[in-house]
């Protein structure tokens, strides 16, 4: 059997799980709610993030363009989508929720905007 | 001189919460002043997730959360201005505002909300050695030159202090492809969110040291280096323990400090630990009429909490400027913080006229392993309730019932404290 501490980043509790791992199964102990359970397995088996950054934008009232996978990705996949992240450029407007990498880093998770940003002109 | 029922003094999460709270408590007439070009303050430079799940129970990022208040000032057509510095509240409520297109103004306010959020600690007040070359910036300042502007800060960083901001801004340059270093922490434990240790610096590798300082930057165009070292227990650093890191960017993430010069200028009492004003149960400060809520009034950890607080500023000042009730005479009950509790928000309850319910939020003075959180009334312990853990970087609250305070008329003092049993 393997046991591993954790502390659950899914909110600001930060409760300390226990995971224990016993024949191909895993039980998480320490969690207030299912979110913790959920991540204690995840965390052990294929630890996942949101990755969040930033994306330049041409004639916006704003230069830069927040935003986000739209659902976690794989721990290890998250410098391959910051490199496409990095070389991204899109033009104004932009809406929330805008797909601007569709399939990030082969993925299958697209990168959208957490911004309106609205065209220079416009305002 | 213009006129208005309520006057919210800044439009970010307090500013926005409190305005819409307002309004759907029935007043029509609100003003908004924002000094930046935009709504929604700091929100929209924290691109990070994390925030909402109290409010809205999803995780959002800063400015998605920014976004859904900034929805509800707009569907409910609550004026604001843009570009707008507050200069002075002056007797009788009078502010005196600036802006492009009116010049200096007056506007004349029935009731005052105060939510101007806080400033960082700046290097100035800690005292660090070595000269003053360029690379050395206060954790949010960075945020919005990066997040905001799309510059790049540095290459190579060491970071000092662990509040969330600059925990936040340690991954975030990790993403961007610089090099941090080292987290420098003069205390003994985290002012941030363990969370935050995780994800931001177990996740990347980045070694958080504790009991740790800067004692020397170098450079003198731009940073080349920083030296840390270790420190007892009366913070004080102990010769031989120096490290020396090569980097061209110090980051400080060291306090944040409720901006308070307009609260000053309009002699509202402020509470020495908090830098924030002293408020009753309806978060109404010394001033009659002038109510504080977010950062401003104390330092928050969730922006859930500031909103919920800032919703509880605007429905008092409602009933300030449109008493529903004739007002009962009022007494003026202190809350003290006692026994590792540094203060407590509101410092004063008026049992009379308070709400069924009266959250008292407060902070730890040091990291606590199972002790409990008490109240008193006067001498009497009224609640008494296990934690396993407490510490200083995240708020905690209790919750006192106006039924349970019906049965102590002559109450004088209500006591926060911890206790080991």
């Amino acid at each position: 059997m393997e046991e591993r501490e954790l502390i659950c980043i899914c909110c600001p509790l930060g409760c300390p799980l226990t995971v224990r791992m016993e024949n191909g199964g895993t039980t998480v102990t320490g969690n207030s709610c299912g979110r913790g359970a959920e991540y204690g397995k995840k965390e052990v088996l294929s630890p996942t993030r949101v990755v969040t950054s930033t994306v330049s934008i041409k004639g916006g009232d704003f230069v830069m363009v927040p935003v986000k996978t739209r659902e976690d990705i794989p721990k290890d996949k998250i410098f391959d989508c910051m490199e496409e992240i990095r070389k991204a450029l899109v033009s104004a407007p932009v809406s929330i929720g805008d797909v601007i990498i569709a399939d990030c880093a082969g993925t299958g998770v697209s990168v959208i905007a957490t911004r309106n940003v609205r065209k220079t002109e416009d305002i | 001189m213009t006129e208005h029922d309520i006057v919210i003094i800044g439009g970010g999460p307090a500013g926005l919460a409190a305005a819409d709270a307002a309004r759907k408590a029935g007043i029509e007439d609100i003003m908004i002043l924002e000094r930046e070009a935009y709504l929604g303050g700091i929100l929209n430079q924290c691109i990070h997730n994390g925030f909402g799940l109290h409010t809205f129970k999803e995780e959002l990022t800063g400015p998605e959360y920014a976004v859904r208040y900034i929805k509800m000032i707009e569907e409910e057509n609550i004026p604001y201005l843009l570009n707008t510095m507050v200069l002075d509240i002056g007797r009788d409520k009078v502010l005196t505002i600036i802006n492009r297109g009116e010049g200096l103004t007056t506007i004349k306010a029935g009731a005052v909300i105060l939510a101007m959020g806080c400033r960082e600690r700046p290097r100035g007040a800690l005292n660090i050695p070595g000269f003053r070359p360029a690379g050395i910036y206060s954790a949010g300042t960075a945020q919005r030159l990066m997040n905001m502007e799309g510059y790049e800060v540095g290459k190579e960083a060491v970071i000092l202090g662990s509040g969330d901001i600059g925990l936040i801004m340690a991954r975030r340059m990790t993403l961007e492809g610089a090099r941090v270093k080292a987290v420098a922490e003069l205390m003994p434990y985290s002012g941030g969110l363990k969370r935050n240790i995780v994800q931001c610096l177990d996740d990347y590798g980045i070694s958080l040291k504790l009991s740790h300082t800067v004692v020397d930057i170098e450079g003198k165009e731009r940073v080349t280096g920083v030296t840390l070292a270790a420190v007892d227990e009366k913070r004080k650093p102990i010769p031989g323990t120096e490290e020396h890191y090569t980097c061209d960017t110090l980051l400080l993430s060291v306090g944040l400090i409720p901006e308070n010069e307009l609260s000053k200028g309009a002699g509202v009492q402020l509470d020495e630990i908090t830098s924030g004003p002293v408020v009753n149960d309806r978060l109404e400060t010394s001033i009659s009429g002038i109510f504080a809520c977010g950062n401003v009034l104390h330092v928050h950890d969730l922006v859930d909490y500031v909103s919920e607080e800032a919703s509880l500023a605007g429905t008092s000042a409602v009933s300030y400027v449109k008493p529903r009730k004739e007002k009962t005479p009022s007494s003026q009950i202190k809350i003290k913080a006692a026994g590792g509790v540094r203060y407590t928000v509101p410092q004063y309850l008026d049992a009379e006229n308070m709400e069924d319910q009266v959250k008292v939020r407060f902070r730890v003075s040091d990291v606590y392993r199972d002790r409990y959180i008490s109240v008193y009334f006067d001498s009497e312990r009224v609640s008494h309730k296990k934690r396993k853990v407490l510490a200083p970087g995240e708020m905690e609250q209790v919750v006192l019932k106006k039924e349970s305070l019906a049965k102590y008329p002559d109450l004088k003092q209500i006591v926060v404290c911890t206790e080991v049993e």
